[in-house]
């Protein structure tokens, strides 16, 4: 793997359309890499798409009345229905063009959320929307608590990290239940397809968008976003911390395809968890044993995951 | 012509949303509201309507799917009940200060706790605020006329706010009444399809939804309320329309035999049926009683109200709806206040009645208005209770 | 450019607050959020793009030589730029100096 991109094609990011729809002059925080990943999105989806955002950061840093960094059409209803409105603008935009009322065209219907609107809130309208097949790509913009209202923990955030309502006490060292496995949740639906990312592989996601866009029904894309504000990291070491939780494991990259599991990055040895953890404020408290704890979860989640991936492809190779 | 059938209310309800040609239709199972998103299901899965009728996971979705829909430049629908409306009304409150044009019927009914399926008016008088057009209806006919009337509205460009329809559940819904539909040229004729101001298409991009900081906050909800007053002249306009294409013609504030009347009833939804008897026996005993409707709730019509009741000494109010530790009932509340500055104000005595389907015979409105012309001063109890 | 906030009067809202004039956030400035601004080294710079793809505020043009520039009207100093470099060709510095 080379330092700083996946693929190795080091000279790719040239090439990309240097378009955005998603503009600068959002208020994000310094280093946001979930600003990133939504950028990254945006540009992969191009013009031909509509968003329905839950409330979050994202929401936030991107439409201040009377301004807005969307140039796509864009809107925000509440915090916990994201995918309920995205139902509602796929339905109307299908029955609208059956009815000869707007011309026919592919028009791309995203639903976007952080995971405290995926993975808690919002989970019954996004498992709804899952469960009905509309054609609309659902992105978890997932930095592991709820960061716009201050850093409280989610069912997102990983175990042991010091939130605002998890903290690192002398008696409870921090969040003590384990991240919730949204994808796998995506997956139990039986949607086509189901893939995380992380704005450290912009490639990587910007292909699974991609992707998601160009298959009929529901996709769901999970995308780890770094926080530093929330995860007490220098920003500029962002990225680096979205690489070092695929390679230590903590956050593998994968792919769902019609019930096929795919190891994006299948890495035969992962990078103690230790180093992944020892550069993030949130984790400082974390003792030797807590950190075995994580290690050997980690190693067992993964573990699953390539058995998941080998039953899958049983025979199709 | 038209044509006059027996049918279900909720049938014919379920049948000029589908005349009205809807494009998208959420909703979610709560009684009493069931049978008329049956019946849409129905005429979407046998291809009599062209639409999308999406069976949301819950209320809040159903709302949520018609602010996307809607804002996406489809006409849509949805009907719920008492819970129902408690859960999406977070949404309630977000589709009028965004401006679709949605229509809702509500099957009124009776808000938890104790769990009660039955009719009064708690449900819709727990949102009284949320910023949609509310009228109140009496019977079938008009039901059916208000999903018509409700798009006309809501849709106009010099309103493009969302429209709710309060028909009694159980004893509007789940009855039998002759119904005199409308032929479908004339439906078409008086309610266009839809065309949005914005809409979310690629083609322009909009933004809708964005926040508002305590800088420009007040000047949205300005214009918010400014564009509930005046919407008034358009439903004004759409009735007067409606009125000259079917002889249906519908008031903000309708009365029955007011002429020379010293007291006056208030009602509000199909109670006013039952209340009309009683009036009729009153005034047959040679009493100056009449009736007064409130149909238009929001924008409440203050004007019309004042005239309708000008020559009273004393003004009965029939709410179906307590305001716990408050002034009696909602509607006896707005009363007050748009009576208050009369140099000459009526005796106000307002009674909380019809809770949760306790039934109100035309005696009981007898024996209402009895009671307040022999008990003075301005009071307001729960009629009828077990002491 | 869509006028201030607090210049704003009821009337010049948008029915439902709509905002018809896309993308307008990017008259916003927040490269006055800066502390540390890069510095670009182009003799160093090998045309990769690494900065561009990876910088959250769009603050990065890709020249037409395939050199880059940073728009310090947006840039708010994170220092990914920096970090991510593959041939150290940015560095920051104190915005005093």
């Amino acid at each position: 793997m080379d330092k700083n991109l996946d693929r190795l094609n080091v000279y790719a990011s040239r090439l990309i359309s240097q378009k955005e729809y998603f503009v600068p002059g959002h208020r994000a925080c310094q280093g946001c890499a979930e600003a990133l990943a939504l950028r990254l999105v945006a540009k992969a989806l191009g013009r031909n798409n509509v968003i329905a955002s839950a409330t979050g950061c994202m929401e936030i840093v991107s439409s201040p009345l009377p301004l807005t960094s969307w140039n796509v059409p864009w809107i925000h209803v509440a915090f916990e229905n994201a995918a309920a409105v995205a139902s509602g603008i796929e339905a109307g935009l299908k029955v609208l063009m059956r009815k000869g009322r707007i011309p026919p065209k592919r028009i791309n219907v995203m639903a976007m959320a952080g995971d405290g609107g995926t993975s808690d809130i919002g989970l019954q309208a996004l498992s709804g929307a899952m469960e009905r097949g509309h054609d609309f790509i659902y992105v978890c913009f997932d930095n592991e608590a709820y960061m716009n209202t201050g850093i409280q923990r989610s069912s997102s955030t990983p175990f042991g990290a010091s939130t605002t309502t998890s903290p690192a006490g002398s008696v409870v060292p921090g969040q003590t239940t384990w991240k919730k496995n949204m994808p796998e949740i995506a997956v139990a639906h039986n949607i086509p397809y189901v893939a995380t990312a992380c704005s450290s592989y912009p490639f990587d996601l910007m292909e699974k968008v991609k992707k998601a866009a160009a298959i009929e029904g529901p996709a769901y894309i999970h995308i780890l976003s770094v926080c530093p504000t929330g995860w007490r990291l220098p920003p500029q070491m962002a990225i680096h911390a979205g690489r070092l939780a695929v390679e230590t494991g903590m956050f593998p990259l994968y792919e769902v395809e019609q019930g096929r599991y795919h190891l994006n990055i299948d890495l035969s040895e992962l990078r103690p968890i230790e180093e992944y953890l020892k550069i993030q404020g949130r984790f400082r408290h974390l003792t030797p044993e807590m950190i075995e704890q994580i290690q050997q979860r980690v190693g067992e989640e993964y573990e699953k995951l390539k058995k998941k991936v080998r039953m899958t492809n049983e025979g199709q190779e | 012509m038209a044509t006059r059938v027996g049918m279900e209310v909720s049938i014919a309800a379920a049948e000029a949303v589908k005349q009205a040609n809807v494009d998208v239709i959420a909703a979610y199972p709560i009684t009493p509201q069931t049978h008329i998103v049956e019946h849409l299901s129905e005429v979407v899965n046998n291809g009599e309507l062209d639409a999308e009728f999406i069976p949301v996971e819950s209320e809040h979705s159903a709302m949520s799917v018609c602010t996307g829909s809607s804002a996406a430049g489809a006409r849509s629908f949805t009907c719920t009940s008492s819970q129902g409306l408690a859960l999406m009304s977070e949404i309630v409150y977000i589709t009028s200060s965004l401006r679709l044009p949605i229509l809702m019927l509500l099957a009124n009914r009776s808000l938890s706790g104790p769990l009660s399926i039955w009719n009064d008016h708690t449900d819709v008088m727990s949102i009284r605020d949320c910023g949609w057009i509310q009228v109140f209806v009496e019977n079938g006919q008009e039901v059916y006329d208000h999903v018509f009337i409700g798009y006309r509205v809501a849709e106009d460009r010099n309103v493009l706010l969302p429209f709710m329809v309060n028909l009694d559940g159980f004893v509007l819904t789940h009855v039998i009444e002759p119904i005199e539909f409308l032929d479908q040229e004339i439906v078409d004729r008086y309610l266009p399809p839809y065309q949005p101001k914005y809409s979310l298409h690629p083609d322009h991009p909009v933004t809708m939804g964005a926040f508002a900081t305590p800088a420009l906050y007040t000047e949205t909800k300005k214009a918010q309320t400014e564009s509930l007053t005046e919407a008034m002249p358009y439903v004004l306009k759409a009735w007067q329309e409606f009125g000259d294409m079917t002889g249906r013609y519908y008031h903000p504030v309708e009365t029955y035999k007011t002429e020379g009347a010293k007291v006056v009833l208030v009602t509000q939804g199909s109670l006013s049926e039952t209340a009309t008897l009683a009036i009729d026996s009153l005034q047959g005993a040679g009493e100056p009683v009449g009736l007064v409707k409130i149909r238009l709730w929001r924008p409440f019509p203050f004007e019309e109200f004042k005239e309708a009741v000008a020559g009273a000494d004393l003004v009965v109010v029939m709410d179906r709806a307590i305001s716990y530790g408050g002034p009696g009932g909602p509607l006896a509340s707005e009363i007050r206040s748009a009576l208050y500055a009369q140099e000459k104000r009526p005796r106000i005595v307002n009674f909380i009645a019809g809770i949760a389907g306790r039934d109100v015979a035309p005696e009981d409105f007898v024996h209402m208005i009895q009671q307040a012309q022999e008990r003075p001063g301005e009071w307001y109890e729960l009629y009828g209770v077990r002491e | 450019m869509a006028k201030p906030e607090h210049e704003i009067t009821w009337k010049e809202l948008n029915v439902g607050c709509v905002i018809d004039e896309p993308g307008n956030a990017a008259a916003y400035r927040t490269g006055d959020w800066r502390s540390q601004r890069p510095v670009y080294n182009k003799d160093r710079c090998i045309r990769c793009g690494t900065c561009y793809i990876f910088c959250p505020d769009m603050a990065i043009k890709i020249l037409a030589d395939g050199y880059i520039e940073h728009d310090l009207y947006y840039c708010k100093g994170c220092g990914i730029c920096v970090e991510e470099c593959p041939t150290d060709a940015i560095t920051m510095v104190d915005e005093e100096e």
